[in-house]
């Protein structure tokens, strides 16, 4: 009887989760209060002239090349932005500093390389776009 | 590797129906039998994964990493042994929440297409820095 009540309350549970993890997933957000700025030396590649696309990755990531492929398709699209994808494993340093939790992560950083938009899981081309405009004037 | 995205959902779901009859019936020997199942999807050969592809024919119309799923498969393993030993040795809190906790990862995978195993990976990096020492800088 036990069982069933655990069946029970682990499939609630998972409800919640799941609910909650498809309003969450990739959405872009505004990284107020925390700003912190990632500059050429921490990224081991230069900031773009505009706006850099920084992306956190894993081999153990199934969104991960799907993200990968839509930054790719960004940057390309808007001059003066570039893409970097950074393995989270091999820079577990930064991933500690900007309490990365999740592959894929994209963070949006201005001319300046001031992190101004984070999205945690694989982020939607348009909100991309939208959070370039907002984040970086004249694009 | 490449696998097929449908098959592996199929997998997840299956295994939250047997894991769901473990807890409700305290059946070790079906715990043993998804043991079996969990350690071969680490090897990338999964007996749900192969009777997906026996009753589907079609192919996938994209396929995706192997990788990730095995080492969810991995984490599934874990937990289920510890649930086992739990059944066995008759330390009932301990069967209970280990399955519980494979019960969610099958459950999230085969119902949001959210693979618990997979984040857990970045995580257990992140605590475990001695395993830094492999990746050379």
């Amino acid at each position: 009887m036990t069982g069933l009540w655990v069946v029970l309350a682990t499939l609630a549970l998972g409800t919640v989760i799941g609910v909650v993890f498809l309003r969450r997933n990739g959405r872009v957000r505004d990284t107020d209060g925390s700003r912190d700025r990632l500059s050429a030396a921490d990224l081991g590649a230069g900031l773009g002239e505009r706006a850099t696309l920084v992306q956190f990755s894993t081999a153990f990531c199934q969104p991960c090349r799907a993200t990968r492929r839509i930054l790719a398709d960004v940057s390309e699209l808007v001059p003066g932005v570039s893409h970097v994808e950074i393995d989270a494993e091999s820079r577990l340093d930064l991933v500690r500093r900007l309490d990365i939790m999740r592959t894929p992560t994209v963070l949006v950083l201005d001319a300046a390389g001031n992190i101004v938009k984070r999205a945690s899981g694989q982020p939607r081309k348009a909100d991309v776009l939208a959070a370039l405009a907002a984040a970086v004037p004249g694009s | 590797m490449r696998a097929d995205p449908r098959a592996l959902r199929f997998g997840a779901a299956v295994t939250t129906v047997v894991l769901t009859f473990v807890l409700v019936t305290q059946s070790a020997w079906l715990l043993v039998a998804q043991v079996v199942v969990f350690a071969f999807g680490v090897a990338g050969r999964s007996p749900y994964t192969v009777l997906f592809k026996a009753l589907v024919r079609s192919a996938p119309k994209e396929t995706e990493d192997a990788r990730p799923p095995r080492f969810a498969q991995g984490v599934g393993l874990v937990f289920a042994v510890a649930g086992l030993v739990g059944y066995v040795a008759g330390i009932m809190p301990l069967a209970l929440v280990a399955t519980a906790a494979a019960l969610l990862a099958a459950f999230l995978n085969a119902a949001f297409g959210f693979c618990l195993g997979c984040e857990m990976y970045l995580l257990i990096r992140r605590l475990l820095p001695a395993a830094n020492m492999e990746v050379p800088k």
